[in-house]
């Protein structure tokens, strides 16, 4: 209940700040403005139509970059000529920062949706192989030991013992990757693109409709409240046993 | 089953874990192994498990195991080595899943296995739901469902409290009253191998011999009345003066970096 105290009273503050001058409309607009930005954008279709956008660059994006990051930090999980081969190309490549590579990813696949999608999947799939391969790590030696012991064969050892145990890993890292590629389709969107929640923020930045700019960034942390939301749910779903 | 032991030796590396051990044990017998840390019993219980290969030497069982025994040599951990995502009930089929057994005829195991280790009532239960003993019983149920030919228990009761570790005793000697496995129990708690063993073999330190071999000539069932009191207090301190020496040596140990 406090937190949603203190969140009420710092809005009222807000808009007491904005309603008696203290806040330039033009720099910081108050709360009531930007809701009444949202509903008008609500309204008359926009906001609808620059959030589908994003969504159509962040799902495909995402899907991709975490089954191509499942099948390479599972295989390093489980082969040690995978793993020996794929740490130092991995470590290699994490610390770039993949927007960087939307220029060249542009010349490749063109200015359209592909190079977007494509950085969303590479920005997702590098977090997503490295908790994969860590998760598999994270399993107790014990119980694969047990396993052995009890005459398992190797491939039930990767299903009933190794999959299973990295599922929390692998969890943690989907919420990684989630907040990676509502970065990157926002930065994506701001590079090159007509619609999409980026796009939008940066048009009325630039036209200094600030109500609008704040519109477009609640829009953000509402699409990201939701799928950190829907990861919890499927979280607490799956590994019911924790 | 007998199982028979041969001169087994074992090194890791320069390290010489274990030296020349000879040992018979017979059907149905329960043999604990003590001695002070770096005396090799977890070497010893994991070479004849099959774990771990000898470097030199062999471990044989006397005929072949029984048709129904599915894991002949069957471990019970320290560590219960559960999986925290199965039930009781899914825990113990695991190591019935990859047999070739008919769907009726592994819940009917699994159902015996639970019954018998008082676990019935809490087959859909998660492991961290259930308190250590509990766990403990699941972890031998696991063991059970296979019917092993050699039961290796590897110091099985040292992660419980004092008061969970009597019952569980009790439970395993009732347990046993009722399979014919060949057991074989390490462990670091001298009032345990006096309580649940046949013969008690003591081993020394680095590399592990085996020193003497001690048996316990009261039936284990006996062992809980007043007139075997002495006679049991007498073991425990023969046992203790055994390995008093070295154990004192191992405490002072100062490992390597």
């Amino acid at each position: 209940m406090l937190p949603w105290i203190v969140f009420a009273v710092l809005i009222a503050l807000w808009q007491v700040a904005s309603n008696t001058g203290l806040l330039p409309p033009l720099f910081m607009p108050s709360p009531l403005s930007v809701v009444r930005a949202l509903q008008a954008l609500w309204l008359d279709g926009s906001l609808v139509e620059h959030v589908t956008a994003s969504l159509k660059r962040i799902v495909p994006g995402w899907l991709i970059g975490t089954a191509a990051g499942l099948a390479v930090g599972l295989a390093m999980g489980i082969f040690s000529a995978a793993r020996a081969a794929g740490v130092p190309i991995v470590s290699a490549l994490f610390p770039i920062p993949k927007i960087a590579l939307l220029p060249l990813l542009i010349l490749w696949f063109g200015i359209g949706e592909p190079s977007k999608i494509a950085t969303i999947a590479l920005g997702v799939f590098f977090p997503t192989t490295i908790s994969a391969y860590t998760a598999c790590d994270s399993v107790p030696r014990n119980l694969i030991r047990m396993a052995q012991s009890f005459g398992l064969p190797a491939r039930d050892i990767v299903a009933k013992i190794l999959l299973p145990g990295a599922m929390p890993g692998i969890f943690a890292g989907f919420r990684i990757s989630a907040s990676v590629a509502l970065l990157l389709v926002v930065a994506a969107e701001m590079i090159g693109a007509q619609q999409g929640i980026g796009a939008f923020v940066l048009t009325a930045g630039s036209l200094m409709q600030t109500d609008q700019l704040l519109a477009g960034v609640v829009m953000l942390s509402i699409l990201g409240l939701l799928v950190a939301w829907g990861l919890g749910m499927l979280e607490r779903a799956v590994l019911k046993w924790r | 089953m007998p199982l028979h032991v041969e001169r087994v030796s074992h090194s890791y590396g320069p390290v010489a874990a274990l030296d020349a051990i000879d040992l018979d044990i017979a059907d149905g017998e329960t043999v604990a192994l003590i001695g002070p840390s770096g005396c090799g019993k977890s070497t010893l219980l994991g070479i004849l498990g099959g774990l771990l290969q000898p470097s030199v030497g062999r471990v044989t069982l006397s005929g072949q195991p029984p048709a129904d025994s599915l894991n002949p040599f069957t471990y019970i951990f320290q560590d219960f080595a559960l999986l925290p995502w199965r039930t009781v009930e899914a825990n113990v089929a695991l190591a019935l899943e990859h047999r070739p057994l008919g769907a009726a005829e592994r819940r009917e195991r699994v159902a015996a296995a639970l019954a018998l280790t008082g676990l019935s009532e809490f087959a859909a239960a998660y492991p961290k739901q259930l308190s250590g003993g509990m766990r403990q019983r699941v972890g031998i149920a696991r063991a059970l469902v296979v019917r092993p030919a050699v039961l290796l228990l590897d110091e099985p009761l040292s992660a419980l409290d004092a008061q969970t570790r009597e019952l569980l005793m009790e439970d395993l000697l009732r347990i046993w009253a009722r399979e014919r496995s060949t057991r074989v129990y390490v462990t670091h708690n001298l009032e345990e191998a006096a309580r649940l063993a046949d013969r008690v073999v003591v081993l020394s330190r680095r590399p592990g011999r085996i020193r003497e071999v001690v048996r316990i000539d009261v039936p284990v069932g006996d062992r809980g009345r007043p007139e075997h009191a002495a006679l049991l207090f007498e073991m425990h301190r023969r046992l203790w003066s055994l390995i008093r020496d070295e154990a004192a040596t191992a405490d002072r140990e100062v490992q390597p970096v």
